[in-house]
């Protein structure tokens, strides 16, 4: 759906021109690493606890420090960047899936069933966005899977209006009356000639939605809602280590980073993502290459 | 007489708009003969388009019937619409807009038999495209092209190959060279009646252009408004209008011919054509008719013959015409 | 009677990201005061960059050369406010989509003297009378309280009229029209080309019109300029280029019209496309798709611009008028 005729590859000459992104590109490749392979590659086991060597602060052995059990800091920060990207990718996954099919029956069809489904999408969009999070996990029960059906639900409305914004568009355009006009049926317009042209707000879309996604299992787990102890989690560890900021600073500090550094990275692809696959831009490129 | 293929009666669409409702076609009943070109001519506003789009049903009447190869189209559900719209083909205005710019030559080119399910197989539909585009005077290496890679004629032969694609029995074309380039229209006209001698197509040929639709048509119909004013061949028309806005628009024309043109006596028309929400009563032309009398507001002229196959709705036909000329 | 604006081996190259694009290439013309000029050619041949270049309005990336008079003044080389000063105040503009050449959020009547006020110095109140004059001028009807209303509640007519009276502001010496019937219904565009022929009488301006419409042509042109990729290749007055059409270009777009008088048969088409201004055959770029391919030469080498009459020029290495009535 995204890549049938090079906006993948353009993309990606883009984000090589574009040092920030290119930046931005990098760390989410590290994460990626670090969050398939962090069991292994970390340093040490991340339960390991030891009474001797508690609260240690960063040295060789321990780059970032112990925390109050004597646990590596840094191999639980790395164990945590799964916790992160599972989380991230599940509940875009989830907001992407419903958001979309939703957005794109409502933007095609119109009438009731777009008032209908953007009228509730209205309201969810209403609450602000933690609360709603924290109100689901309440009924739902703390865990890593709520919290990931939370995000989830709450990210669904903005793909829901962007996916309907760009069919509205789309569906006015000549080539999709054309295929009207040739018998197509209206899952085959959206399938074939809809979703690939509203392709590119939505891989935007995504990428920031999954820098916000990690920030809230992060706001949720911190606050005690999202992923249980001993499991580790960025938002988690900060949780925990706000006891000891004056005596163990790289408690918070290290977890805090990860975060930071995480969502900086999405959202730098994302921007740049963005101005590469805006579509005025798109037929900009296109209009000037036909007429040349 | 041949079989008809099509054929409008008493055909109305109405748009509510939150001007109003807009009369877009108001009473408009055609005919359609196999094997002929229909040709339909029209400024903006005059509904041309439209009664186009009523034939594959894109649009939904508000009154009247559409029937296509003897069959009552009008009242069809989805499903049936989509099997008439293999029967009806289109060929749309601006090439470059009417194809999926994602979508490569080859794939818009095969939409109508992956849809009707015409071809079985990768192979064969390659096949089948290859044979599309060699009718339509391209290369099959295009089918692997983007629509922007190809020039403005290439691609609306490429809207040709589609609209072939699904052997229709009548194919609408809609102001099919109004966005090309002059040497390149006229190798698009000569396609269509290429391909109308070799296949024995049918066509609805709908342009604001008159002299292409003279030079394309057997038959033509000019519209005002959401009306027909005026039916008959080419040549009555051309050299006999009897409607005044014929006349009117056949001295707008503009001729390549500088002598001609210092020499011809035009007939201006003032004021613009009035909004279809609320059309003039009596004869809808009578606002901008040089010629309109007190009749003119009370009676809403009907089509009537002038001449055998030539037909005007005007109740000066012919007479109107010539004072005007006089004038 | 000297010319109010003039062309000189004007040339104009466009860089782009996949190299120079040669749009006009050593093109000469002029037009003189009451009279009017049209440049004919199809989309890319040049016809609006050389106008666009010889007004100062070619785009930044543009590269021109050549030289420009505009009444006694010599445009090349002068700085950039000088230029669009003696541009504001001798040169009027009307663009092919009236639409967006007029503000949605102003008042016609407020956009019309817009410019005449800066280049004038009129008060508001002579401003505001001066538009109602220059709206009743160009046909519009109740000029006085049509001043005040918006574009979108004019026709597309109407909104042409409203450009043609806001680039008539300035009492130009020269009006450019670039395609300014083109998005117009028939009966519209004859009200316009009447309208811009009965100024020209009652004012006196010089006007280039763009187009690629030869009907038109006939009717308004003096004089004719016929381009392709980026070349004249025919010009002269009107009714030498039209009753003996020299090149076989020009010969082809005037059969390609069909002809109402002229029977049944196929229209005369010229195969091909022109080519991208990118990449330019090396000899006449009309070359590869000519019907006659008369001299051995043509492929390689630029025709020369010989004439064949009295101001009737012709891109060609064998000259040989015909008449097209023959």
């Amino acid at each position: 759906m995204i890549n049938r005729d090079g906006q993948l590859g353009r993309a990606l000459s883009a984000l090589r021109r574009d040092p920030l992104a290119l930046t931005g590109s990098l760390v989410l490749v590290v994460l990626v690493v670090v969050g398939v392979g962090g069991a292994w590659l970390a340093p040490s086991g991340i339960n390991e606890v030891d009474v001797d060597r508690m609260l240690q602060p960063p040295s060789w052995a321990h780059p970032f420090g112990t925390d109050e059990l004597g646990r590596d800091v840094l191999s639980r920060v790395m164990v945590a960047a799964r916790v992160s990207l599972q989380v991230g990718l599940v509940s875009v996954g989830i907001a992407l899936t419903v958001g979309v099919t939703l957005g794109l029956f409502a933007g095609y069809y119109r009438g009731w069933l777009d008032n209908v489904v953007m009228r509730c999408m209205d309201v969810l969009f209403a609450f602000p966005v933690l609360l709603l999070a924290v109100a689901i996990v309440a009924v739902l029960g703390p865990g890593l899977l709520t919290a990931m059906v939370a995000i989830g639900v709450v990210y669904t409305p903005i793909f829901a209006r962007v996916t309907r914004a760009g069919v509205l568009s789309v569906r006015e355009q000549v080539f999709v009356r054309a295929a009207v006009s040739v018998g197509a049926s209206d899952l085959r317009i959206m399938r074939r000639h809809v979703l690939p042209n509203i392709a590119a707000p939505l891989i935007v879309q995504t990428s920031l939605s999954l820098a916000f996604a990690i920030l809230s299992e992060a706001a949720l787990s911190f606050l005690g809602l999202g992923v249980q102890p001993p499991d580790p989690a960025w938002g988690r560890m900060l949780f925990d280590g706000r006891g000891f900021v004056t005596e163990a600073w790289w408690l918070g500090v290290f977890p805090g980073a990860a975060i930071f550094l995480t969502v900086l990275a999405f959202n730098l692809v994302g921007d740049a993502l963005r101005d590469v696959l805006d579509p005025r831009q798109l037929t900009v490129n296109e209009a000037r290459r036909s007429t040349s | 007489m041949s079989e008809v293929v099509a054929a409008l009666d008493d055909l109305a669409v109405w748009f509510p708009t939150a001007a109003g409702v807009v009369r877009a076609v108001d009473g408009v009943s055609l005919q359609i003969r196999r094997g002929e070109t229909l040709g339909l001519v029209g400024e903006s506003g005059s509904g041309k388009s439209t009664t186009g789009l009523a034939l594959l049903r894109l649009v939904d009447p508000t009154a009247g019937t559409v029937r296509v190869a003897g069959e009552d189209v009008t009242r069809w559900s989805r499903r049936q619409l989509r099997t008439l719209r293999r029967r009806v083909a289109m060929v749309f205005q601006d090439p470059q807009a009417s194809l999926d710019p994602r979508l490569t030559i080859g794939a818009s080119i095969a939409e109508p038999l992956i849809v009707h399910r015409l071809v079985d197989g990768a192979a064969a539909r390659r096949r089948r495209v290859d044979e599309l585009l060699d009718m339509v005077g391209l290369r099959g290496d295009l089918a692997d092209r983007h629509p922007h890679e190809l020039s403005g004629g290439q691609r609306q032969r490429v809207g040709i190959a589609r609209a072939l694609a699904g052997e229709p029995d009548l194919i609408v074309l809609d102001e099919p060279i109004a966005s090309l380039d002059l040497s390149v229209q006229a190798q698009i006209m000569n396609l269509l009646r290429r391909l109308q001698r070799d296949l024995g197509l049918t066509y609805l040929f709908i342009a604001h252009d008159l002299a292409a639709v003279e030079h394309m048509s057997d038959r033509m119909a000019v519209m005002y408004l959401g009306r027909i004013v005026e039916s008959g061949t080419p040549t009555q028309i051309w050299q006999a209008p009897a409607h005044p806005y014929t006349a009117a628009l056949l001295s707008a024309v503009p001729v390549a011919d500088p002598q001609v043109e210092r020499d011809r006596r035009r007939i201006i028309l003032s004021g613009d054509i009035p909004s279809p929400v609320d059309p003039p009563g009596g004869c809808r032309f009578r606002t901008r008719c040089p010629q309109a009398r007190p009749e003119c507001a009370e009676t809403d002229p009907v089509l009537a013959e002038v001449a055998p196959e030539h037909r005007a709705a005007c109740l000066f036909a012919g007479e109107a015409v010539r004072a005007m000329r006089a004038a | 009677m000297k010319p109010v604006l003039a062309v000189e081996d004007l040339t104009v190259t466009i860089d782009t990201r996949r190299g120079p694009a040669r749009a006009v290439a050593g093109v000469d013309w002029a037009v003189r005061p009451g009279e009017t000029l049209a440049l004919v050619g199809e989309s890319g041949s040049g016809k609006s960059m050389s106008v666009l270049a010889a007004t100062g309005l070619a785009p930044r990336t543009a590269r021109v050369s050549g030289r420009i008079h505009l009444l006694d003044t010599e445009l090349t080389g002068l700085p950039e406010q000088r230029r669009r000063r003696l541009r504001g105040r001798h040169v009027g503009f009307v663009f092919q989509d009236p639409m967006t050449s007029l503000n949605p959020v102003l008042t016609v009547g407020r956009q019309v003297v817009e410019a005449a006020q800066e280049h004038l110095g009129l008060t508001r109140r002579a401003a505001r009378s001066r538009a109602v004059e220059l709206l009743d001028l160009v046909g519009i009807p109740s000029a006085g309280q049509r001043v005040d209303a918006y574009p979108h509640q004019f026709s597309g007519g109407m909104r042409q009229r409203v450009v043609i009276a806001m680039a008539l502001a300035c009492e130009p010496d020269l009006l450019i029209a670039d395609e300014p019937t083109t998005a117009l219904d028939v009966t519209t565009q004859a009200q316009i080309v009447e309208l811009v022929a009965d100024l020209q009488r009652r004012l006196g301006t010089a006007v280039v019109w763009i187009t690629h419409d030869l009907g038109v042509v006939a009717g308004i042109a003096d004089t004719v300029a016929v381009m392709y990729a980026g070349r004249i290749l025919e010009q002269g007055p009107v009714d030498a280029v039209f009753g003996a059409p020299s090149h076989p270009y020009t010969r082809a777009l005037l059969a390609a019209r069909p002809d109402p008088a002229a029977g049944d048969a196929d229209l005369v088409t010229i195969a091909g496309a022109p080519p991208s201004p990118l990449d330019l055959p090396p000899g006449c770029a009309f070359w590869p798709r000519c019907p006659v391919r008369g001299d051995a030469r043509c492929e390689h080498e630029m025709p020369p611009l010989v004439p064949v009459s009295a101001g009737h020029q012709v891109r060609t290495f064998y000259p040989q008028a015909t008449d097209r009535r023959d």
